[in-house]
């Protein structure tokens, strides 16, 4: 369990249906340990999260977000995983730019039988985030 | 259609430093299909926006709003009851839509969001292209429908530079020679002969030279 008088970093992944979701599924069958800082969303496909999206998630605080595709060539909707990658580029610049670091957002391209890969991703981007500290939106919080 | 850019967020929030509610105006016709300043990227704008201004330590009040078209007041009545509510508004139209809503509301500060760019045309998925200069005496016809006054980096009306290379302009060579595409053109539809005639200086009293322009149309007039 998170303490709730220490900051610990609070991770969204959106997963795609057709892989890292199916590999974070797989991690938990083979009982693979890997941080509780991470809450999964499911999406269809990584074409379908909108800018929007992630940007609403820093705004309301969270620490850090984690887009996990297929491998590119592997899309299921052919090209979903790529447009996602333009867009979560764009948004680590804006995030730049606004103050509160582009390195909290992270893309990683995996296959559904990559529950390693998905554990070893997820991981990274707690320590990378844990690092860099709390989202300065955050309210009432310090590192 | 009116092509323009998003201002850099760091460009806009130094503009309305001082404001403390702020109004977000999208314009919903050319801004919106070039993806500069239609409701979405209004929306994004805004995020933005919060979050750069949380982070000073100095919250935003933002409204949102996306009217039809910002350079008709007709459309800009509907902008009265938020822009009241507002200390500022920043405008995501073109400089047009930008200076209607400064007229219609005299006394508030009204702000760019966009860089606005040129008229031109949709090339491919998020590639805009430059086609129409507006000098307001069009010579398309006898080039072609190609116009060398905007495409053509010297403006030239009779045949193209040395530095030409059949293909690309010597200006910047990710533009097609103005001149050659003329030349094929006009080959193509069997009208090389309009490349004999001089064609004389270019009549520019019809542009912008002479200040802003302004078009009365008796017929169309109540």
């Amino acid at each position: 369990m998170i303490q709730s008088n220490q900051w610990e970093p609070e991770i969204i992944a959106f997963c795609c249906n057709y892989c890292a979701y199916a590999a974070a599924d797989l991690a938990g069958s083979k009982r693979m340990q890997y941080p509780v800082n991470v809450r999964i969303i499911h999406t269809p496909c990584t074409g379908k999260i909108e800018m929007e999206h992630i940007l609403e998630a820093f705004e309301k605080g969270i620490d850090g977000v984690l887009v996990a595709g297929c491998l590119e060539g592997g899309c299921h909707f052919l090209e979903g995983n790529l447009r996602a990658r333009k867009r979560t580029d764009r948004i680590r610049e804006m995030l730049d730019e606004i103050g509160v670091g582009g390195e909290r957002l992270k893309m990683v391209n995996l296959s559904a039988a990559e529950a390693p890969t998905f554990v070893a991703r997820v991981k990274e981007i707690v320590e990378t985030v844990r690092a860099l500290g709390p989202n300065p939106l955050r309210e009432g919080v310090k590192a | 259609m009116i092509v323009a850019t998003p201002k850099p967020v760091t460009e806009v929030k130094n503009l309305i430093a001082r404001h403390g509610k702020v109004l977000f105006v999208g314009c919903g016709t050319c801004v919106t299909v070039c993806l500069a300043g239609g409701e979405r990227e209004v929306g994004i704008a805004s995020y933005a926006m919060r979050m750069a201004r949380k982070i000073e330590g100095k919250p935003l009040e933002l409204t949102q709003v996306t009217i039809e078209r910002q350079c008709e007041n007709e459309f800009i009545k509907d902008l009265a009851e938020p822009a009241a509510k507002a200390d500022a508004i920043v405008s995501f139209g073109c400089g047009a839509g930008v200076q209607a809503i400064a007229e219609r509301f005299p006394n508030k500060p009204v702000y760019a969001g966009l860089n606005t760019q040129f008229l031109g045309i949709l090339e491919e998925q998020a590639v805009w292209t430059e086609k129409c200069l507006g000098c307001g005496d069009c010579m398309l016809a006898q080039f072609g429908g190609i116009c060398p006054v905007t495409r053509c980096a010297k403006r030239l009306l009779n045949g193209p530079c040395g530095g030409s290379t059949e293909k690309q302009c010597e200006v910047d060579d990710g533009r097609p020679c103005a001149w050659q595409l003329i030349f094929t053109r006009l080959k193509n539809i069997n009208q090389l002969d309009h490349l004999e005639a001089i064609v004389p200086p270019k009549d520019w009293r019809p542009a912008w030279h002479a200040g802003a322009r302004k078009i009365v149309r008796k017929e169309h007039r109540v």
